[in-house]
């Protein structure tokens, strides 16, 4: 874990309200594993106070990647820096997701819904590095909502995708797609991230498949290194369920410990 | 050379700049970004006698220039944390204080009873002001009997300096301070959060699962600000100054006002190296203007 208060915006790239920042941060780059984190500093006044999580959605040898959507005042403010600013970031951090080498010569799939792709480029590389053959499935609300599709196909990634208007592809949920897809073929794992119910039916289908999945988890994040435990999600562990850190022992946890919906005591 | 020790009475702090509980884990989490020993102490993380979960997320959400949160104290007990985290900190060349929590007045003291017995602890500082806990934010803090009962429970047990830190959810902070005192506190550390609300208005709820949370970070500086001043001059013992702080002139505020020391937050998590940085922006403030000793600064407020 490594403080690098000078990461330079090195590239710059906007669809919409979706954005990719390349940052310069060798140390940063060299450490990172597909699915972990870093957590960017907005500004070094007090609003928006807090960093922000962001997943690492590529990285070369000295520069990380960042997809980010505008949700809010924080991403919303991120989105307006240019090329030659520089961003205070903290990474990598969490624990990513499991892409190596017993994955070999094997069928795998990553789906990630709207901004939830943003982890999934980066992991599909190094599968594909380890011998996987990857599909990806690519979900939105609307064809504006899949502005990464382009760099997927561009890099050979064998694509699916979906939108809940139709506009573009299958029209519907990704997990449906996903669901359709899985009559006829089952992979030896399946990755996935975005919004929470897709996560869940995902996990649904991917049990009844008996297929092991990981998901990676979103929270607010106080700091997005152990100290506030402000970012608990519901996990399973050793025979017990607690509340458990997403930004230490995730944001990636498998499909079995998840505990989605919290029933009220 | 200035000199940055700070005499509380009953312990010597190399510096002014301890870092708060419940923003510095068990300490060992910042491990990763300075060396600890360089910090004034440190506060853990709230301790019950029992391992406890914390409250339903969401936890945390954010203000303008501020946090609102409803952690809920989870935490490991005082068992684990003796066994497996206390070791780690004797390393650590600075003074340790833990932060003792309860249901009532004799969990606080039976945390102490069995604290007592492990090395390596400087003092504890009695968390009676967390807003997070109990319906509507109850503590002991908002009231001065319930303050006198737990206190003076605790230094009868106790054999260790006891900092006692108070609620700002409450009328008069200078009669629970009296209170405190009287029961026999070492210091007094203020402010806790205070107890705040965000609304979801698309889903029209409240945003954190306890509905209710502590707000802290720089929105709150100027009350809690106002608080140290209102107690420094009613107390005979030392005041730790907490809320909002992170930058060295803001330390200054407090030392100004009076404060002895000062407990850095929230601005923890904003940079995890916050206070070290308020350490060297004292030191500078004091040789740009010729200051020998930080603790000539403390309460030279003008009135």
């Amino acid at each position: 874990m490594i403080k690098d208060p000078q990461a330079r915006i090195i590239g710059k790239k906007s669809w919409k309200d979706y954005y990719l920042f390349s940052l310069e941060s060798p140390r940063i780059a060299s450490q990172a594993h597909p699915g972990q984190f870093v957590m960017v500093r907005i500004t070094s006044h007090s609003y928006p106070l807090l960093r922000r999580p962001f997943s690492i959605h590529f990285k070369d040898e000295r520069n990380i990647e960042i997809f980010f959507k505008i949700t809010g005042s924080g991403t919303g403010i991120l989105s307006q820096k240019k090329s030659g600013d520089t961003l205070d970031i903290l990474g990598p951090l969490g624990k990513g997701f499991h892409a190596g080498e017993t994955l070999r010569g094997k069928d795998v799939v990553a789906v990630g819904g709207g901004r939830g792709i943003a982890p999934l480029y980066f992991l599909a590389h190094e599968l594909r590095s380890h011998g996987a053959a990857v599909k990806i499935f690519y979900g939105g609300k609307s064809h504006e909502d899949l502005p990464l599709k382009a760099k997927f196909e561009e890099n050979g990634f064998e694509l699916f995708c979906s939108t809940d208007d139709g506009s573009f592809g299958f029209k519907g949920l990704i997990s449906d797609y996903l669901q359709t897809d899985l009559q006829t073929f089952t992979p030896a794992r399946i990755f996935a991230c975005g919004p929470e119910p897709m996560m869940e039916k995902i996990a649904e289908i991917s049990q009844s498949g008996d297929i092991p999945t990981e998901f990676s988890l979103e929270s607010v994040m106080g700091c997005g290194f152990g100290a506030c435990w402000g970012c608990v999600k519901r996990i399973r562990k050793n025979n017990d369920e607690g509340w458990v850190k997403i930004c230490e022992e995730g944001p990636v946890f498998s499909g079995e410990d998840i505990i989605w919906t919290e029933v009220e005591k | 050379m200035t000199d940055l020790t700070i005499d509380l009475g009953f312990i010597k702090l190399k510096n002014p700049v301890i870092a708060a509980s419940g923003t510095f884990g068990y300490g060992l989490e910042f491990a990763p970004f300075f060396d600890l020993s360089k910090l004034g102490a440190f506060v853990v993380k709230g301790l019950y006698f029992s391992p406890r979960p914390g409250n339903p997320p969401p936890r945390l959400v954010e203000a303008p220039s501020g946090l609102i949160n409803a952690i809920g104290l989870p935490g490991v007990g005082v068992r684990r944390f003796a066994e497996e985290i206390l070791p780690q900190l004797r390393k650590i060349k600075t003074s340790i204080i833990v932060n003792v929590c309860g249901e009532n007045d004799e969990e606080y003291a039976s945390v102490v009873e069995f604290l007592d017995k492990e090395e390596g602890i400087s003092a504890y500082e009695l968390n009676i002001s967390c807003p997070n806990v109990e319906k509507d934010g109850l503590c002991p803090a908002l009231d001065s009997e319930a303050t006198f009962s737990v206190v003076s429970l605790v230094k009868k047990t106790s054999s260790r300096p006891v900092i006692t830190k108070l609620s700002p959810n409450v009328t008069d902070i200078v009669e629970i301070a009296l209170s405190a005192q009287e029961a026999g506190t070492d210091a007094l550390s203020l402010v806790n959060t205070l107890l705040a609300l965000s609304v979801d208005v698309e889903e029209r709820k409240p945003v954190l699962g306890n509905i209710f949370g502590g707000l802290s970070g720089p929105a709150i500086k100027p009350i809690s600000l106002r608080m140290v001043y209102q107690v420094v001059r009613r107390v005979k013992i030392p005041v730790i100054g907490m809320g909002g702080i992170s930058s060295g002139r803001d330390a200054l505020e407090y030392l100004i006002t009076g404060a002895k020391a000062v407990e850095i937050g929230t601005a923890n998590f904003i940079d995890p190296e916050a206070s070290i940085k308020i350490i060297e922006e004292l030191k500078d403030y004091c040789e740009e203007n010729g200051i020998e000793r930080i603790e000539d600064v403390i309460g030279t407020i003008k009135r």
